[in-house]
């Protein structure tokens, strides 16, 4: 046994303390590069953020190792890598840009590591959340309309209208009803999954369930993208789709929902192409960004300038130009890193988020009852999916839509949200595994069950 | 429902391999492209941070690069003396990009084609730029001033060039424009003053040295006697005497200047045909001759390619295949024979140096920026086929030197305005016609012993080469001989 062993011990946890030690390191270490990039003498303010990042580190894994012993060792390091490379290029961005945002996603990322330790302190049993179903069903309903409510409204900022203002904090309530909405799809596919398997009408060659079943479904959805194409938050409600389409599809087994999600989304998309002068503008500048460079199509042809200016290794850290690229702190940070960092850079963030996806994933095969497996499948779609729209935008691989990138945007809402949505994925494959182990969740508030 | 899960998951995997592969795509494949978009700053930002070499003419500089105070572009770009260079230099533009030496030596300038290694580790990770390497030009500043002063404000172009090692020593056209405030940093100066160039009537940002092609006129009848020499003909060979060339075919019959006959006498030799540029003689001997020798020859001087310079010269002209009233014209340079002033330099030069066309060119060294040389002057023959370099026998450039000696000093020359005392001086004249009403673009292409070659053309003159562009010529060459 080696030292290291003998203080971190063994198991699931001794991995993510390892990891979690190098993903620290990484960040530091990144945060270090960056002063020098500026000034050659090693900036003081490194010691303390790679210090405080330790600390925040070090809080996040005690709490899963008391709350969550057995849960997935993998998925934390990476939040807070993602997280860490976060911060420093939101750093690098006020450098170039003359921002004051990286204070901000500090505090952002205590207070988000927080909620994320509070979670699991206090839902002990994810199962909770599925008898609270409509509950929320409203509240996702609520969170996606309280930016229209006057008093809370932070008004239209960007074209969009998706901020309230509560005691002079700017948040994005739509981030925390990605969560909700995800609960109560899980809750009610779980609770009518066996009446949407069975096919009892037919249209045209597809069969469907009776449509007293699919309704409160349909109704919900429906109405969440209907708020969303109100609040002009297109690339939302693409992901809301996404996430509801893939539940439904675990769910009921049938590969009809997806494809008549399909065909909806085409017809959804022609309307909003008819309907909305910014999906047009979107679409055609995906078509052709070269037509309108120095005015529709700035943010995307400076993105693709920025990946390839970067190339194969990037032009290292602090050497690139973000205060090319319009929203380089918050949509468009991806590229800030192709460009810094190059392909091999953008390729291991990449990989990241594939592992989250797949991690995730496995998590929702191994839950041990429907309701946690839906929702992971559900939280986990969303994130990929959401990694996959705004990188995907950014490439021209797909119409761009302002959207964030999970853990490493600027955005306090964001951050939040994205943190309980691991928390919720510890917390089922926590279940999932003691439940293998034959060990009790109910048992509480124990040390490290040996 | 893990069999969904799993194809959810292979879902998700395709989607993140179609990431990735774009990702490749844009980063690898599409760099090149994407880098060098016009509307992408990245690139010319990078290289105004680094202290570009000098453009150097003796020992000044006629492009310069001086550190700028605050401001996203750390070096601004000047040219000391905007107009006697412009041509050469070109601008080095935010907005416009770069032209002229600015656009065709910038890897040099910049030093991208040495090898950038840092100095020390400082120098390494704080990714300072070692500055360009400075490129010091064949140009020499008196024939330059000369041919400038020379042309004293008309619309024209003198090339001077080294006969013996093709080397540019004067390159002038008028009308010039400014660089400067086209090289600003501020993009409305540059706008404001770019329109007015680029609308100008006058087409001032055409560098008639080298952009613009004339007809040659008689100066064309170098290569017309060249053609003729080679096939074993001497000078002294002899056509009948007439004030008017009967072509066939045609109604459109070839004079002489003035209508007069070719001096004295009922015969006339082709060197009295060349020194008086009777027009009757070398009307009939381009048909003697046919259009594929001509062709063939003013090809092996170089016409229908593009000269090597570093600068982008327009190819010479002249078309393979021509019937009999166009191959007429042709041999005393009208109808589709157009030619570079800077060719023509490159024409009497290889008369000059005994038969060799020279690669000319503006690069004299390339040095580093601790002075090392990094490269030489690019001497040699201009070998690129159909080509080989030697369009004529030493024997036939003996012959011609002597036709274009002849033709400046001997009685009733056309040329007697360029013979300067003590020099042997050769050359020829050339008035061709263009569009009616327009006058004509006066010529003169000669040499002054080996020492200088040189070309003039004005368009739209007030009188003929003779009387027009010799004097330039002589200007020029004095200025190059006086060392």
């Amino acid at each position: 046994m080696t030292a290291g062993t003998v203080v971190i011990g063994d198991g699931p946890r001794a991995t993510e303390a390892r990891l979690l030690v190098g993903a620290v390191l990484i960040t530091s270490a990144a945060g270090v590069l960056l002063g020098w990039s500026s000034s050659s003498e090693l900036p003081p303010a490194a010691l303390v953020t790679g210090l405080a990042l330790a600390a925040i580190a070090t809080v996040a894994h005690l709490t899963v190792r008391v709350t969550a012993p057995d849960a997935d060792p993998i998925l934390l390091p990476i939040t807070f890598l993602l997280n860490g490379l976060g911060l420093v290029f939101v750093q690098r961005v006020d450098m170039a840009t003359g921002s004051e945002l990286a204070a901000a996603q500090a505090v952002w990322t205590a207070v988000s590591v927080g909620a994320f330790c509070a979670l699991l302190l206090f839902l002990r049993e994810v199962r909770v959340l599925a008898r609270l179903q409509y509950t929320f069903g409203l509240l996702t309903i609520v969170l996606l309309l309280a930016p229209l409510i006057p008093g809370l409204t932070a008004g239209v900022i960007n074209g969009a209208q998706l901020w309230i203002d509560v005691f002079g904090l700017r948040f994005q309530p739509g981030e925390i009803a990605k969560l909700t909405m995800v609960v109560f799809l899980a809750a009610y596919l779980e609770r009518n999954r066996a009446l949407l398997s069975v096919a009892t009408q037919r249209i045209g060659p597809v069969l469907l369930p009776a449509p007293r079943h699919l309704a409160p479904l349909l109704v919900a959805t429906g109405a969440a993208l209907v708020i969303m194409a109100g609040l002009r938050d297109l690339g939302s409600a693409l992901l809301f789709f996404g996430a509801f389409l893939a539940m439904l599809y675990v769910a009921t087994g049938r590969l009809a929902y997806p494809a008549l999600g399909v065909v909806a989304f085409s017809i959804g998309a022609t309307v909003a192409y008819q309907l909305f002068g910014h999906v047009r503008v979107r679409v055609s500048i995906w078509l052709d960004p070269w037509a309108d460079v120095t005015g529709s199509a700035y943010q995307l042809a400076q993105s693709l300038f920025a990946l390839a200016t970067g190339g194969l290794t990037g032009t290292g850290l602090g050497f690139g130009r973000p205060q090319d690229i319009p929203f380089s702190a918050t949509d468009a940070i991806f590229v800030v890193i192709g460009e810094e960092l190059g392909l091999l850079g953008s390729t291991a963030i990449l990989l990241l988020y594939l592992t989250i996806a797949m991690r995730g994933l496995k998590i929702a095969q191994t839950a041990r009852d429907e309701f946690s497996t839906l929702l992971a499948t559900g939280l986990t779609v969303f994130i990929a999916f959401q990694t996959f729209v705004i990188i995907g935008g950014l490439t021209r691989l797909v119409p761009l839509t302002g959207i964030t990138l999970p853990f490493v945007s600027y955005g306090g809402s964001s951050l939040l949200s994205n943190y309980l949505l691991i928390a919720l994925l510890l917390r089922i494959s926590d279940e999932s595994r003691a439940a293998v182990l034959g060990r009790s969740t109910q048992q509480g508030s124990g040390g490290p069950r040996a | 429902m893990n069999r969904q899960i799993g194809r959810i998951g292979a879902v998700v995997l395709v989607l993140f391999g179609a990431l990735f592969v774009n990702l490749n795509v844009i980063t690898l494949l599409q760099a090149d492209e994407l880098a060098n978009h016009t509307a992408n700053r990245r690139v010319i930002i990078r290289e105004y941070a680094i202290e570009r070499g000098p453009i150097v003419v003796g020992e000044e500089a006629i492009a310069r690069s001086v550190p700028t105070e605050g401001g996203q572009y750390r070096y601004l770009r000047t040219y000391p003396e905007p107009e006697l260079y412009a041509h050469l230099t070109g601008y080095y533009s935010i907005v416009l990009q770069r032209s002229g030496l600015e656009r065709a030596l910038n890897e040099e300038l910049t030093g991208r084609t040495t090898e950038v290694v840092a100095q020390n580790l400082g120098e390494f990770l704080g990714g300072a730029q070692r500055p360009g390497n400075a490129v010091e030009l064949t140009i020499d500043r008196r024939a330059q001033e000369a041919a400038r002063d020379a042309l004293a404000g008309r619309e024209g172009a003198v090339v001077a060039i080294d006969p013996t090692t093709g080397a540019v020593l004067a390159s002038y056209a008028n009308p010039t424009f400014d660089p400067n405030p086209l090289s600003s940093h501020d993009a409305r100066e540059i706008n404001e003053a770019w329109a007015p160039l680029r609308n100008d009537p006058n087409r001032p940002l055409v560098d008639r040295a080298t952009g613009e092609l004339y007809p040659p006129g008689s100066a064309f009848k170098v290569i017309v006697a060249a053609a003729t020499l080679e096939a074993g003909d001497d000078p002294s060979r002899t056509f009948p005497n007439e004030a008017t060339f009967d072509v066939p075919q045609t109604t459109q019959d070839i004079s002489n200047a003035g209508g007069v006959r070719c001096g004295e006498g009922d015969e006339v030799t082709l060197q009295t045909g060349f020194r008086r540029s009777c027009n009757t003689v070398f009307a009939r001997l381009g048909l003697e001759l046919g259009d594929d020798v001509l062709a063939a020859q003013a090809e092996a001087f170089g016409f229908n390619r593009t000269p090597p310079l570093e600068l982008p010269v327009a190819a010479s002209r002249i078309p393979l295949e021509q019937d009999v009233p166009a191959t007429a014209q042709s041999a005393i340079g009208q109808r589709d024979v157009q030619a570079s002033v800077l060719h023509m330099a490159m024409v009497a030069a290889t008369v000059a140096n005994g038969g060799q066309l020279l690669r000319p060119h503006l690069v004299q060294t390339v040095r580093g920026p601790d002075g090392a040389i990094l490269r030489g002057p690019d001497i040699g023959r201009w070998e690129e086929p159909p080509g080989d370099g030697r369009p004529v026998s030493p024997r036939t450039a003996q012959q011609l030197r002597s036709m274009m000696i002849d033709a400046v000093t001997g009685p009733g020359a056309t040329g007697g305005s360029a013979a300067i005392d003590g020099v042997e001086v050769g050359g020829k004249t050339g008035t061709a016609q263009t569009a009616p009403g327009a006058g004509p673009v006066a010529w003169f292409i000669g040499f002054a012993g080996d020492e200088v070659a040189v070309a003039v053309a004005v368009p739209d003159a007030d009188g003929g080469g003779g009387v027009i562009a010799a004097p330039i010529a002589r200007a020029v060459m004095a200025a190059t001989i006086r060392d």
